[in-house]
């Protein structure tokens, strides 16, 4: 605990203003259901209403207030993109891992077919993919967690490349020691810092993706409060000089920024440390 | 009164470093002059500010560092006070550095002639056409191949020993007052550092150009030096004429330094029993096709110390990864206490795996920096014999006093610990597995000499108590003098000589053991000349 | 110059490869609808003579490989069929849509590439300077913003409260230079603010890496002058990781497009592939994906290999 109050002291504004962000983010997504006034889909008044007292961000296109539909799409938005990058990091980065320590054929096979995808733009790919196999949410969330599980793939295999060409993985391996000790024991915990780190940009990344896809009509469907759809349901207000759209953006905007702040933060610091 | 000869004088200087937001001193309060003609030999080894102090005889400082004191005085200018302009026109010019790695320091994207020619031009010395004349001229004087040529070629078509003698003829390019050579042949194979040591030799004595050479090899020092100044942590240990000091040294620092080329083992009589360790007739390439082994056989018996000689590219560590088992061979096999040994690591029963064990050469690298000393020393223990917590920790700090470290390392972390401790903790490693043979891969070769010196006695003390045999893989004459019964000579691949030490250093040997035997420099400052003189009269008998 | 010849060559079978995955991953995705496909598409009340049609048109009574092919075939010669929606050729929707999406990219393109080299060299020379970190700063947020809300933005700022450009690109053949600019600076805006972040941090961190080399502070204890250390010892080596990043984030620029596209309602290809996704009309959502596959790939394989020419190492190899 000493500790996280020594990090946190040294931290620059930024880096604070984003844990801040993030902090809030996560109560408020755990929370929804207490914290918003009105229910997800509850038609309350009329449509695009300004600011009032009754709805402090007015109303979307459907008369729904705009708070509540904020607050229960964070929590919708922010799990979904949650356990999306937990599925593209763990197939990601244990096949990385495994690749980088036994070499040899599944090492080429994997990075191989890795490259291939890699080369496609995701966006196109994802557009047609979802064009064909439907939008229903498990199926986005597998289809957007395998094409980036690629990205954690290369950057867990090149890290445990450069872990695993030094002496003391050499030294174990002599040993006799198997794969599974060597990567648990010797390569992980020299590549975790930097994992952690990928972990937080792979979550902006998808978290905009989804945001993207929902956005141009694939991801998730109504009534469901997700912020890149509430961005494409209120897009019509803007031709009208109503901002309702710049709501949803502009959360989406705050904690991908945020993130990134954080994590920037993080990758000096592992950089000094090792300096 | 100043001498009319004095180029350089540097009072009291001081320079600090930046570490964790903090300001610590690296060079306290040290004096250097340098007179017309004159060679000063810096000595010391690492972190005593050497290559620090060299970078301030022309008023420049690392990012991070930053002359905090003293006076820079080149011919009568106060450098520290001087302004950018005027130290560019300086350096370059008039004081010229050789860097310790010619393949960092040149740039990948020109050619050399270009870069040999950029200084030159900025000052309007001569034409393009009269630079060019020059620089063969350098390259030829400095034995060069091809010097027409070589200057038309990029940096990464030159061999090292080539490349650094390019970065002299560059620094000589503008015939500066002082040229500061800054580690040149530190990172030299030992055959091709006596070449580029002549070359210098060759061209300082002719140009009547000032030099700081600065290295932490005393031997090397004393071939070229006039005068030599002994450094440690930033302080002057002494100073005076080369040949006094390395005759009568009055400090005990300098005194220990020349002693540690000095050690030799005593001769123990060959043994005739079965080998522990037989290797025969190896041959092995790597993954790419490209051969590093041809036929190597040779024997370690028990108790004894197999020293591994040869340059780059001999392929002894290659010898160490065949048998270790992290390169297959193709043809041959290598046969432990009677039985054959897969080639193959993974196929290896544990057992067996348990008997020998390996140190390697960069203590940094070879502990896991996650892990504390505790779990470095003691997972051999509990992956070899299943032991209990308290047994380990028992067998821990027994190690940890063979390797003369005090037992509260145990919870300490590899950042903690220095080189040298690092280095024994690995050997703690080794010896946790009760092994009958340890494999040692140019061990003490990171490590500065005198600490170097500490970890041989270590090793022999282990031996003579525990009765292990060493294969030490090395390309230092000395430690082989100091550690070895039997030698190896490795060339190209290939075996050149085998057999007792006294043996093998006994004339007659190979061309080739001849060659290393007479280019590895000796603390007398008349060895260079008499050595290539002798080659002389070799190759007009030819 | 011909020992690069293998090297490109192998670069280039790659990217013939992974063009041919995607087209197969395109043509067989189709085949993964659930239910039968002519039926899946026309929807539940269609009569059995419009499904039978369908399935000719769209040639389903042939075994798969021998469709594969004849599809392959019939799209090297430009054959691109018939869109699903509106019965007109693919390829007369296509053309010249694919022409005003490349106009926005070009455009987006030749404002940020010298606007991203330049801050970074700046950036680069004057590390940690306040300009260097309020740059940092602002680019490391601009890369995390997404692509709709910068347009929505930059909409209400300029077409809300200024008036000054049109919220919906309306571009028609023949229009007057100055219109077209008219309608492109929001869209092209959008865009380079989003690609100029990314770029400038990568060619700050490229030059930065390029300045705290060894021959770098060797040319300095030459003597050499600052500036000519900058332009004459760093750029060069600099040049190779610059090119490729620009080239890259070119790749990138042509499918952030789309969001952009969809936002402003501009007449381009991305519009037009979302559009037809969401009606699954299957000729131009393969036709249009297979475009913009093509595009990012053979913009990534020239990035590989300006990057492999412009390295002096492989120039001249030993």
């Amino acid at each position: 605990m000493k500790n996280l109050i020594k990090l946190l002291k040294t931290s620059p504004i930024s880096a604070r203003f984003g844990l801040i962000v993030i902090t809030l983010s996560l109560i408020v997504a755990l929370l929804a259901p207490l914290l918003a006034p009105y229910g997800e889909s509850e038609i309350v008044a009329q449509v695009w209403l300004s600011s009032s007292h009754d709805h402090p961000l007015g109303t979307d296109q459907l008369g729904r207030d705009m708070v509540s539909r904020l607050i229960y799409g964070a929590r919708n938005s922010i799990a979904i993109a949650f356990l999306t990058t937990m599925i593209a990091f763990g197939v990601g980065a244990i096949l990385g891992l495994i690749a980088a320590t036994t070499g040899g054929w599944l090492d080429n096979l994997l990075s191989r077919i890795v490259d291939i995808f890699m080369a496609f733009p995701t966006l196109i790919l994802a557009l047609m993919i979802l064009s064909i196999l439907g939008t229903s949410i498990p199926v986005l969330i597998v289809v957007v967690a395998l094409l980036d599980s690629t990205r954690v793939f290369r950057l867990a295999r090149a890290l445990a490349m450069d872990i695993a060409i030094m002496e003391f993985v050499d030294a174990a391996r002599l040993r006799g020691e198997k794969t599974f000790y060597i990567v648990r024991r010797e390569i992980l915990p020299n590549a975790l810092p930097a994992l952690i780190a990928e972990f937080g940009l792979r979550f902006c990344f998808i978290f905009l993706f989804i945001s993207s896809l929902s956005f141009l009509g694939l991801g998730i469907q109504p009534p469901t409060a997700d912020w890149g759809s509430m961005v494409r349901e209120n897009s019509g207000a803007i031709n009208f000089g109503i901002i309702a759209p710049l709501y949803p953006a502009g959360t989406i905007a705050l904690i991908t920024v945020s993130i990134n702040l954080v994590v920037d933060w993080f990758l000096q610091r592992s950089a000094q440390i090792r300096a | 009164m100043m001498n009319k000869d004095r180029l350089l004088t540097i009072s009291n200087l001081q320079i600090e470093g930046r570490q964790d937001e903090q300001w610590k001193p690296i060079v306290r309060g040290v004096d250097v002059h340098l007179n017309r003609g004159q060679v000063l030999g810096i000595i010391g080894e690492s972190g005593a500010g050497k290559s620090t102090i060299g970078l301030a005889a022309m008023g420049y400082a690392r990012e991070g560092c930053r002359i905090s004191g003293g006076t820079i005085n080149f011919l009568g200018q106060d450098l520290r006070k001087a302004s950018e302009r005027e130290l560019e026109n300086i350096r370059g010019f008039k004081i010229a550095y050789v860097a310790q790695s010619a393949a960092a320091s040149f740039n990948p994207s020109h050619k050399l002639m270009t870069q040999f020619a950029e200084i030159p031009l900025e000052h309007k010395m001569m034409s393009m056409a009269e630079i060019r004349q020059k620089a063969v001229g350098l390259y030829t004087r400095l034995f060069l191949p091809d010097p027409e040529g070589i200057g038309f070629r990029y940096p990464h078509q030159v061999s090292g020993g080539q490349l650094q003698r390019a970065m002299v003829a560059m620094a000589m390019a503008c015939d500066p007052e002082i040229i500061i050579f800054d580690e040149p042949t530190t990172a030299l194979d030992v055959t091709t550092q006596i070449e580029v040591l002549s070359a210098i030799k060759e061209v300082i004595s002719r140009s009547n150009c000032a030099a700081i050479y600065i290295t932490h090899d005393l031997a090397v020092v004393a071939q070229l030096a006039d005068r030599i100044m002994v450094l440690k942590n930033g302080q002057l240990v002494e100073e005076g004429q080369a040949r006094t000091i390395l005759a009568e040294p009055k400090e005990k620092y300098t005194a220990d330094l020349l002693a540690v080329r000095r050690q030799v083992k005593e001769i123990r009589p060959a043994i005739k029993e079965e080998p522990l360790l037989k290797v025969e007739n190896i041959t092995a390439a790597y993954k790419t096709g490209l051969p590093v082994l041809h036929n190597v056989s040779f024997d370690v018996h028990r108790g004894r110390t197999v020293a591994v000689v040869g340059e780059s590219g001999s392929g002894k560590t290659s010898v160490a990864r065949v048998i270790t088992g992290f390169l297959p061979q193709t043809e041959g096999m290598v046969y432990f206490d009677g039985l054959a040994m897969s080639p193959f690591l993974k196929r290896r029963d544990k057992d067996r795996l348990r008997k020998w064990q390996m140190i390697f050469q960069m203590p940094d690298v070879a502990v896991n920096p996650r892990h504390k000393v505790k779990e470095i020393i003691g997972r051999p223990i509990s992956f070899y014999y299943g032991s209990g917590k308290k047994e380990i920790r028992k067998r821990v700090d027994e190690l940890l006093d063979m390797i003369e470290l005090d037992p509260s390392y145990v919870d300490r972390y590899p950042s903690e610990l220095s080189g040298g401790e690092k280095q024994r903790v690995c050997i703690a490693r080794a010896l946790a597995a009760n092994p009958e043979l340890i494999i040692c891969d140019e061990v003490t070769s990171a490590l500065d000499q005198l600490v170097a010196e500490e970890i041989l006695k270590l090793l022999q003390r282990l031996q003579d108590e525990l009765k292990m045999s060493y294969l030490f893989i090395t390309h230092d004459l000395a430690t082989v003098k100091a550690i070895a019964d039997d030698v190896v000579v490795m060339y190209q691949g290939r075996v050149v000589e085998q057999g007792a030490r006294q043996e093998v250093f006994t004339p007659p040997h190979h061309e080739y053991t001849e060659l290393l035997l007479s280019s590895v420099p000796e603390m007398d400052p008349d060895w260079l000349d008499h050595v290539l003189e002798q080659r002389k009269k070799k190759e007009k008998n030819v | 110059m011909d020992f690069l010849i293998p090297l490109i060559l192998k670069r280039t079978g790659f990217a013939f490869l992974t063009l041919f995955t995607i087209s197969i991953l395109i043509f067989v995705g189709v085949e993964a609808l659930p239910g039968d496909t002519a039926e899946a598409i026309l929807g539940q009340g269609a009569t059995k003579e419009n499904v039978a049609a369908l399935r000719k048109e769209l040639k389903l009574d042939m075994p798969v490989h021998t469709r594969y092919i004849s599809w392959l075939g019939d799209l090297c010669q430009g054959e691109l069929g018939n869109s699903l929606s509106n019965g007109r050729p693919v390829s007369e929707m296509i053309g010249w849509r694919f022409k005003n999406t490349l106009l926005l990219a070009s455009s987006a393109a030749v404002v940020s590439i010298p606007l991203a080299i330049l801050l970074g060299l700046i950036c680069a020379l004057y590390q940690n300077s306040w300009l260097d970190k309020i740059l940092s700063t602002s680019t490391l947020s601009a890369i995390s913003l997404p692509e709709f809300f910068v347009a929505y933005l930059l909409i209400v700022v300029f077409v809300v409260q200024f008036e000054l450009f049109p919220s919906v690109a309306v571009l028609k053949s023949g229009m007057a230079i100055s219109e077209i600019i008219n309608i492109l600076v929001l869209p092209c805006l959008t865009l380079t603010l989003v690609v100029l972040a990314h770029m400038m941090r990568m060619t700050r961190a490229t030059i930065i890496g390029v300045l705290s080399s060894p021959y770098i502070e060797m040319a300095r204890l030459k003597g050499v002058r600052k500036h000519k250390v900058i332009f004459y010892h760093a750029l060069p080596n600099a040049l190779s990781p610059i090119i490729n990043v620009v080239v890259m984030d070119l790749a990138w620029l042509v499918v952030g497009v789309v969001v952009v596209e969809v936002v402003f309602v501009y007449p381009g290809l991305g519009q037009l592939l979302v559009d037809s996704v969401s009606k699954r009309d299957i000729p131009v959502v393969q036709t249009s994906g297979l475009i913009f596959a093509c595009t990012y790939i053979f913009l990534n394989l020239t990035a590989d290999v300006l990057s492999i020419i412009s390295n002096p190492k492989l120039r001249h190899p030993k």
